[in-house]
């Protein structure tokens, strides 16, 4: 980008909340089900059917509104949006419109240089999604799909306050890294359950007034939202300098060719006469529900980063790390049952093996092979000197590869530190006899040698010598 | 057989107990013959065969017949709304009205003519021809629950469901001498009745008799969960309530009621009305509702908005009518809609669109919100004296078939005495209480929200001393 | 306000409703009428009223999060006018 501009960009993401059930109708949310087998009568708009709200999105709303430090409205109020198209059923979609359901709050990130940046949230409401128009799937007709008609979503609205793609997708990773925190998303993007769409303008640098924004809809990944920006900014940039006028419009990003175009369907100027939905009367919630939403809600990621290094004497870097997703997280804190004081020990053990054996499988936390409870009883033994950590990492492999608890496998396979002076000793003797020119280089001076004659004594124990004690006993001895 | 013609729940009961194969052919064979003269029935078939109903005897209203308003959904049968759109549209499903009448063993006859969408005054909106007023074929009915009205004003049923928006039982039932009862927002479920306006929309009953309506409305009312607008109360005992009596009961009368366009034999036969009660026991008070006449232009703002919106599910993408050879997205829209929707329905789709666009939403529609409540408001303080509020229901008797249809104001002007209490959500009731040109008069009688047992006390109550709902017209002989 | 043609054309786009030439003089009239019956609203003082979008002032009712529907594919397909390998068909739509 030229420095004479300066982008700005704002962001709305639709949240796809983890409701069983839609958020109007008892129909499941189930994603990939066989076409418009998962659509109540409610939910294909039929004559007569009637909208009923679901708690389970409203209480996923309030613990977000909590989270990001937002007002949460005593009272909101679904309207209606009034407009025409083949996956909208009713031919308006209900969502809230003048009063959300969580106003303001910001959602903190940090950029990859560890530049900490603060993103003002305006808003964010509840609304149903609509179901879904396949365009190719017939030659001469677009195909329409209603299951995901009527499935729950919190729509975030951010301040225009980025100013690089770089910051839009630090800004929507973090908000990303929050819904699943939450558990009120699965974050899945290929799926649709987190969409983003980017509103982008530019002005010389130096200027107060917004320029003419573009929105760039539903991108579904962080890498093509990061392209998308970038393409629109530059396509701005050269629209302005080459004279032409940008119009409000919304552009889709063809990721095949790295561009924004215009969306024709949408050309016509809308007019959404927005009302209360008489079906629906004002939702008002009172200090119950607050609470309800309070004692279900999860230590936030923040507050547990902070515990860490704190309280458990973690680096920012390892802390960083352990709360990028909650699963990870608990999954640390539960080896701490057992280990409380080994908390650097637990730490780099997670980041490290764990993570690389899962990286290796593709698995995620929830899905991991050993447990905290076995992870953490492997550890105790490394601290209760039984084997050592070099042991421990074939150990883990073992109960990795599903031969059973850390104690089974030491034992199975005989890997049990030796720590009897005498049995060290014998060894010591023979690597001495063994050994004889080498012994005697060092005892002229050549101290390298110690680490030599150290790793025959460890062959010959098959590394079970403890290496503390070895070390003492080598010296002594020479 | 013929002696059920006329005859009240009761009556059929006993018929039913004599002989209920022959009661159930009977209801048939009257309701099928009353098409020629009346055409009340978009669809004149029994809902589930008869003979499914011969052998069992179950629910407080076991086997007696009733006619639907063809706007209530049962499941697979048709439901049309009165509209070509939905003129092959069979319901999957039933409505929570129909299911409870189902269950209480009630026996309908057929689907019940109305205005398209429950839009009119007259029943000449539907698509499935105009129904006559039994005490004189050249008239309306009344609408939109036209045919609901002309089937038990004719005596065929006992009793048929209604809908009210605006006055859709109280006016029909006026305008052909029976007794029509429009509860509480929120005592009856909406689900499954096809929408019109929903902040307005209550299901109704009508029937000859005001006890007849307080029985079926202890099947109709009650909490559904399928309803976010329906609300959780006790049960009450309508039947029960109906013999509290008059004597004491606060009747307020408010001039406003009385305007200018009301004719005066009409307001005469009120009037007298109101003596009789007096002499009853009642006391008369008068009461002012001094925002009454802006109810007409705030429900033409509020009921078309919410039904532009209602309306727009009907695409012809799902279900319904469906234009053939759609160049494009737009044509099949535009041209299925345009087939489908009747000349009333189009106008009140486009208010109702023009009310709620940008740069005439707060004009128009929020400024008529407002102006609901005050009109709830003036309702809430007469309340505070009275137990029901009395006068006419229309300012005039039926008119003659096609004499307003080309002139929506003047039909919309004479929903003058009904559309505010829907506006406020009230329970309300039309009484027979005279004739004007041979032709009858109805009595309203309004009740404060969840008030339905004073009216039923007050309705009932007068049912005992006079004699109007017993008059019958001399069509189908 | 007076309803003009134009306005009517607009009003008729955004509902999808395609009006005849009969229709639309016809109608123009008629809304215009009708506006003007409303407008009587416009002379009343609202002044610090709360709008009323829904009588007795209720508030909202929820439901858990429950699924309580079941597959009604079938029943959809019967009452739908063109629905071919479980979808509904339209005319084409090109975004
Ligand atoms: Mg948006
Ligand atoms: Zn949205």
């Amino acid at each position: 980008m030229s420095s004479d501009w300066q982008a700005v960009i704002g962001l709305e993401v639709h949240v796809q909340l983890s409701t069983q059930s839609k958020i109007f109708s008892g129909a499941a949310t189930a994603y990939g089900a066989e076409p418009n087998t998962q659509v109540s009568f409610v939910d294909a708009g039929l004559p007569g059917t009637l909208p009923v709200a679901n708690r389970g999105a409203i209480e996923r709303a309030i613990q977000f509104g909590m989270a990001i430090g937002a007002e949460i409205a005593p009272l909101s109020v679904f309207a209606r949006k009034n407009y025409f198209y083949p996956d909208l059923p009713k031919g308006y979609q209900i969502s809230q419109y003048e009063l959300p359901i969580v106003v303001g709050g910001s959602l903190t990130t940090r950029l990859d240089d560890g530049r900490e940046f603060t993103v003002p949230i305006t808003r964010a409401h509840l609304e149903e999604d609509a179901g879904k128009s396949l365009h190719d799937a017939f030659h001469a007709a677009t195909g329409v799909d209603l299951n995901r008609a009527g499935t729950p979503l919190l729509e975030v609205v951010t301040e225009p306050a980025m100013h690089s793609p770089e910051e839009a997708v630090a800004c929507m990773k973090s908000l990303h890294r929050l819904v699943r925190w939450l558990g009120i998303c699965d974050g899945n993007m290929q799926e649709g359950s987190f969409r983003c769409d980017a509103n982008v303008s530019v002005r010389r640098r130096g200027t107060e007034k917004l320029g003419t924004r573009a929105e760039i809809k539903n991108v579904n990944s962080f890498r093509f939202v990061e392209k998308a920006i970038a393409y629109e900014i530059e396509r701005q940039i050269r629209a302005i300098e080459n004279g032409e006028t940008i119009v409000q419009e919304t552009r889709l990003y063809d990721a095949a060719a790295n561009r924004t175009r215009t969306m024709r369907s949408k050309e016509d100027a809308l007019d959404y006469r927005y009302f209360p939905d008489p079906d629906l009367p004002p939702l008002v919630l009172v200090e119950a529900d607050f609470a309800r939403a309070r004692s279900t809600m999860p230590e936030l990621p923040d507050a547990r980063r902070g515990r860490f290094v704190q309280q458990l004497g973690l680096t920012e870097y390892d802390a960083d790390k352990l709360t990028e997703e909650r699963a990870l997280s608990d999954y640390f804190e539960a080896m701490l049952i057992a280990l409380p004081s080994q908390t650097k020990l637990c730490a780099n053990w997670v980041l490290g093996e764990l993570a690389s054996a899962l990286n290796t499988d593709q698995l995620d936390i929830g899905h991991s092979r050993v447990d905290a409870a076995a992870l953490a009883q492997l550890l105790a033994r490394v601290v209760d000197s039984t084997i050592s950590g070099k042991i421990a990492k074939d150990v883990f492999a073992a109960m990795w590869a599903g031969e059973g608890s850390a104690d089974a496998v030491i034992d199975a396979r005989g890997l049990r530190q030796i720590t009897d002076d005498g049995a060290l000793t014998a060894a010591i003797d023979a690597v001495v006899a063994q050994f004889p020119e080498q012994v005697a280089k060092f005892k002229a001076g050549d101290e390298k040698i110690f680490q030599f004659l150290i790793g025959q004594l460890m062959k010959a124990t098959k590394g079970k010598a403890n290496p503390a004690q070895l070390n003492a006993l080598l010296k002594q001895r020479l | 057989m013929s002696g059920l013609r006329f005859a009240d729940i009761d009556g059929w009961r006993a018929a039913l107990a004599t002989d209920r194969a022959a009661a159930l052919a009977e209801a048939v064979r009257m309701a099928t013959a009353s098409q020629t003269e009346l055409n009340a029935l978009i669809t004149p078939a029994p809902i589930t065969p008869i003979a499914d109903h011969v052998g069992s005897g179950i629910g407080d209203l076991a086997g007696i017949p009733y006619a639907h308003k063809d706007l209530f959904c049962s499941e697979g049968v048709r439901a049309t709304a009165g509209s070509r759109m939905l003129a092959e549209f069979i319901s999957p499903y039933d409505a929570t009205v129909s299911a409870r009448l189902n269950a209480a063993g009630a026996v309908c006859i057929g689907k019940a003519n109305m205005d398209e969408f429950a839009m009119g005054s007259s029943n000449e909106n539907s698509a499935f021809g105009p129904v006559r007023n039994p005490w004189n074929v050249e008239r309306v009915p009344g609408g939109s629950s036209g045919g609901s009205a002309a089937l038990v004003a004719a005596g065929v049923v006992p009793f048929a469901t209604g809908s009210d928006t605006g006055g859709s039982v109280r006016q029909p039932a006026a305008f052909c001498g029976v007794t029509g009862f429009k509860p509480t927002y929120g005592r009856v479920s909406r689900y499954g009745m096809i929408a019109f306006a929903s902040s307005l929309d209550q299901a109704g009953v009508i029937a000859r008799h005001a006890r007849d309506c307080a029985q079926v409305l202890n099947v109709l009312a009650g909490f559904d969960p399928k309803d976010a607008t329906s609300v959780e109360r006790p049960t009450e005992d309508f039947v029960a309530a109906c013999a509290r009596g008059v004597r004491g009961m606060r009747i307020g009368v408010a001039k406003e009621l009385y305007s200018a366009g009301v004719r005066s034999e009409v307001a005469e036969c009120t009037r007298r009305a109101l003596t009789e009660l007096e002499q009853a026991g009642a006391v008369l008070v008068d009461i002012q509702l001094p925002r009454l006449p802006l109810s007409v232009p705030a429900y033409y703002v509020i009921a078309p908005a919410e039904a532009s919106s209602n309306l727009a599910r009907y695409d012809g993408v799902r279900y319904g009518h469906r234009a053939e050879h759609a160049r494009d997205l737009n044509d099949l829209y535009s041209r299925s809609r345009s087939e489908g929707f009747g000349d009333e329905v189009k106008r009140r789709i486009l208010v109702g669109t023009f009310v709620l666009s940008a740069g005439y939403y707060d004009a128009y529609y929020l400024r008529a919100q407002r102006i609901r409540r005050l009109i709830a408001e003036d309702f809430a303080r007469a309340f505070a004296k009275v137990d029901v509020i009395a006068g006419p229901t229309t300012p005039d008797v039926a008119f003659t078939l096609g004499e307003k249809s080309n002139d929506p104001l003047a039909m919309y002007a004479a929903d003058i005495n009904t559309v505010a209490v829907n506006l406020a959500g009230l329970p309300a009731m039309s009484l027979p209480c005279g004739f004007v040109d041979d032709l009858p008069v109805g009595l309203q009688l309004i009740g404060p929200a969840w008030g339905e047992t004073q009216l039923f006390a007050a309705g009932h109550g007068y049912q005992q001393i006079s004699d109007w709902h017993q008059k019958t017209p001399r069509v189908l002989s | 306000m007076h309803i003009e043609a134009n306005d009517l054309d607009r009003l008729a786009r955004l509902a999808r409703l395609a009006l005849t030439a009969d229709e639309r003089s016809a109608l123009v009239s008629s809304l215009d009428d009708a506006l003007s019956m409303v407008s009587a609203l416009r002379e009343v003082d609202v002044n610090g009223i709360t709008p009323m979008a829904h009588p007795h002032d209720a508030t909202l009712r929820l439901r858990a999060d429950e699924v309580t529907e079941t597959d009604r594919q079938s029943a959809l397909e019967r009452i739908a006018p063109q629905m071919q390998g479980g979808l509904y068909l339209v005319p084409k739509v090109i975004e």
